[in-house]
């Protein structure tokens, strides 16, 4: 079992491990994981995906969450935004144990401080791209009209504000995932967990949307997981927390490369 | 988040489509079959709506309905008169006579003959169409020899397109018999012509028999229930006496229990309810299915699963509201068109208010079993699927 603490405070390339017991936890960690462990299946047919996890993640960077399919990546962002229970261990979210929550509590959390960027982007055909960014106010009881408002300065601030009434069949991939980006941010949450998010896309389209993660995502007040099998994306983390067979197999700081604006680079798509 | 729910919906047009085909479908099979099945079952008992002004009908004890004429002796009268609560009894004549047609071909028809020797406290011919039923003539015409007045459709059925003649004749039981008007009747479920004649005249146009007496209609002393006559009638004369309402519905059991015009239909309207349920049913499953990745996302995000069934709720009261009102209203229209344009067949078309009502009820069955298979996948869907 390890425990492994990544502060804002560390130096660039410095990996922070040391045992559980004697380890230095964070005081003020967004995410804390102790123990985590998660099976599925039962008897001869019991799969371990994670395995006595633990981590520490602050606010202000983005984390990449990185390791070979199969490895537990999903597992552990699953876990992270309430949507799996795990096994055994504790789990605290921006200062809550997401273990002891239940039910509709949890459902409440997930929608008041967690944003969701899915790898299939996951919009809503029906709506249009301002439409799509706003959910996440309506599941809050916005008045449609403000959260609209709200999601179009948004999705201008990510370079689509001349698509804001297109449907998700008229923008490209890498269009989509911005709108997914928006939609995720639109309720100012701490926490952001991304999935996959350049799976789907060129490599070009990929780092216009790393890029547009790490300028308007990352800030002081929120943490951002993404997790990624894309080394080409690599460089865009603050840290790096590799994975391998269900454990925490090493960390690194990233180079903490900066993006340009969302636009400069002429490949949204 | 409703508007949400409510964009989903329309935002697949084939599916919002199929789904409210299917409703639409089942509501229109449904209360169209169950109109036309009300309308014939209300045919059967035309002749008890027809012959007004009496409370009660007095009839041989083995009579199963209106049809089932079973004729009594003409003593009988006088002996539902001598019944305590009776205000007055007259004799009703109904059978079946066959006319025979200036082109040789016969044509059965039913043959109502109505006291004129007995009145009602008014003076008046009991059973006598209300003026607003006369289409053509005077009922006093009646009064001539062999004179008979005709039910307009009948009209129409025994000679078609030839407009009515004042005074044209028919032979019946070698008797000539001058038809002086025509008279608004309900439709019959036999579709036979009607003939209104005095009881006298109407003895003449059929063989004659020992007993002729088929109906005694009475009317109740006014203290007196006319339940509590019938129950009277029977006891002190052995014969069987029933309300307006109750010869009603004895009527309609019969025909529902000893024919096969209720399980045929019953079948058809099942069948509807069967297909929409299948139709919308298996449509909207596969709209939910198809979205299912949204509800995880949206699941995901912070809605909840009462959120969740609000959202395919509101869905499916849509649909099967619009569903329901295309259904409803193109039954509607079908028996409008039947009533209005449709001159050869006798409307069979009721469309009482409790169709709507069990229509309604149907399709709330259909979309509630539509949304609940739905919602099954739904609110089992673990929201960790969308990182799948």
């Amino acid at each position: 079992m390890t425990t492994t603490t990544l502060s804002r405070e560390a130096q660039p390339n410095a990996v922070t491990e040391s045992a559980l017991g004697g380890a230095t936890r964070l005081t003020n960690a967004a995410i804390r994981l102790s123990d985590v462990t998660k099976s599925f299946g039962v008897g001869d047919n019991r799969t371990v995906a994670l395995k006595d996890v633990s981590l520490d993640l602050p606010y202000g960077e983005m984390v990449l969450l990185v390791g070979p399919s199969g490895c537990g990546k999903t597992t552990l962002i699953s876990i992270v935004a309430g949507l799996l229970e795990p096994t055994a261990g504790e789990v605290e979210v921006l200062g809550q144990n997401l273990t002891q929550m239940r039910g509709g509590k949890k459902v409440r959390f997930r929608g008041k401080h967690i944003g969701f960027v899915f790898q299939q982007y996951n919009l809503l055909p029906a709506l249009t791209a301002v439409e799509n960014a706003c959910v996440p106010l309506l599941i809050a009881g916005w008045n449609r009209g403000k959260a609209i408002d709200k999601a179009g300065h948004l999705l201008d601030a990510v370079g689509l504000g001349s698509r804001l009434k297109s449907f998700p069949n008229q923008l490209s991939g890498g269009q989509q995932q911005r709108v997914a980006i928006a939609r995720a941010l639109v309720h100012d949450p701490q926490l952001l967990v991304c999935d996959e998010p350049t799976a789907a896309l060129d490599a070009a389209s990929g780092r216009v949307v790393m890029g547009l993660i790490k300028q308007v995502a990352v800030q002081p007040d929120r943490a951002v997981i993404v997790v990624t099998h894309d080394s080409r994306v690599y460089d865009f983390g603050d840290r790096i927390v590799s994975m391998s067979d269900g454990e925490i197999s090493g960390i690194e700081a990233g180079s903490h490369r900066s993006p340009s604006p969302p636009g400069e680079r002429g490949t949204g798509n | 988040m409703n508007w949400v729910a409510l964009r989903m919906l329309l935002g697949d047009t084939t599916k919002f489509l199929g789904i409210v085909f299917g409703v639409s479908f089942a509501a229109l099979l449904m209360a169209q079959q169950s109109a036309i099945f009300c309308g014939l079952m209300r045919n059967t008992t035309a002749q008890i709506r027809d012959v007004e002004g009496a409370d009660l009908w007095v009839m041989d004890r083995s009579v199963q309905f209106v049809d089932d004429v079973k004729p009594m002796s003409e003593n009988k009268l006088l002996r539902v008169r001598g019944v305590e609560g009776v205000a007055w009894a007259v004799k009703l004549y109904k059978g079946i006579a066959r006319a025979k047609l200036t082109d040789g071909n016969y044509q059965q028809v039913i043959m109502l003959g109505l006291d004129y020797d007995n009145r009602d406290e008014l003076g008046r011919v009991v059973g006598e169409p209300r003026p607003d039923r006369i289409i053509v003539g005077d009922w006093h015409d009646l009064d001539q020899p062999d004179s008979v007045f005709m039910d307009d459709f009948g009209w129409r059925y025994m000679f078609g397109d030839i407009p009515f003649e004042l005074g044209h004749t028919v032979e019946m039981n070698n008797r000539q018999a001058r038809i002086v008007g025509l008279v608004k009747c309900n439709a019959t479920f036999q579709t036979f012509p009607i003939m209104y004649t005095k009881y006298s005249q109407a003895l003449q146009y059929n063989p004659p028999e020992s007993k002729t007496l088929t109906f005694i209609l009475v009317k109740a002393q006014p203290d007196v229930s006319a339940e509590m006559v019938c129950e009277r009638i029977a006891a002190q004369t052995g014969l069987q006496a029933k309300t307006n309402d109750q010869f009603f519905w004895m009527t309609i059991d019969y025909y529902m229990k000893r024919t096969g015009i209720p399980i045929n239909f019953g079948i058809t309207v099942m069948l509807g309810f069967v297909v929409g349920c299948a139709i919308a049913g298996q449509t909207f499953y596969l709209f939910t299915i198809e979205n299912l990745k949204q509800f995880g996302s949206l699941k995901a995000m912070g809605v909840s699963n009462i959120r969740i069934i609000q959202m395919v709720m509101l869905q499916a009261i849509v649909v099967g509201l619009i569903g329901y009102g295309l259904g409803i209203g193109g039954a509607a229209a079908f028996g409008v068109f039947f009533e209005k344009f449709v001159k050869s067949a006798p409307p069979a078309f009721y469309f009482g208010w409790q169709i709507p009502v069990i229509a309604a009820v149907a399709v709330a069955i259909i979309i509630t079993i539509s949304a609940l298979v739905s919602l099954k996948r739904v609110l089992f869907l673990e929201p960790a699927v969308v990182f799948r």
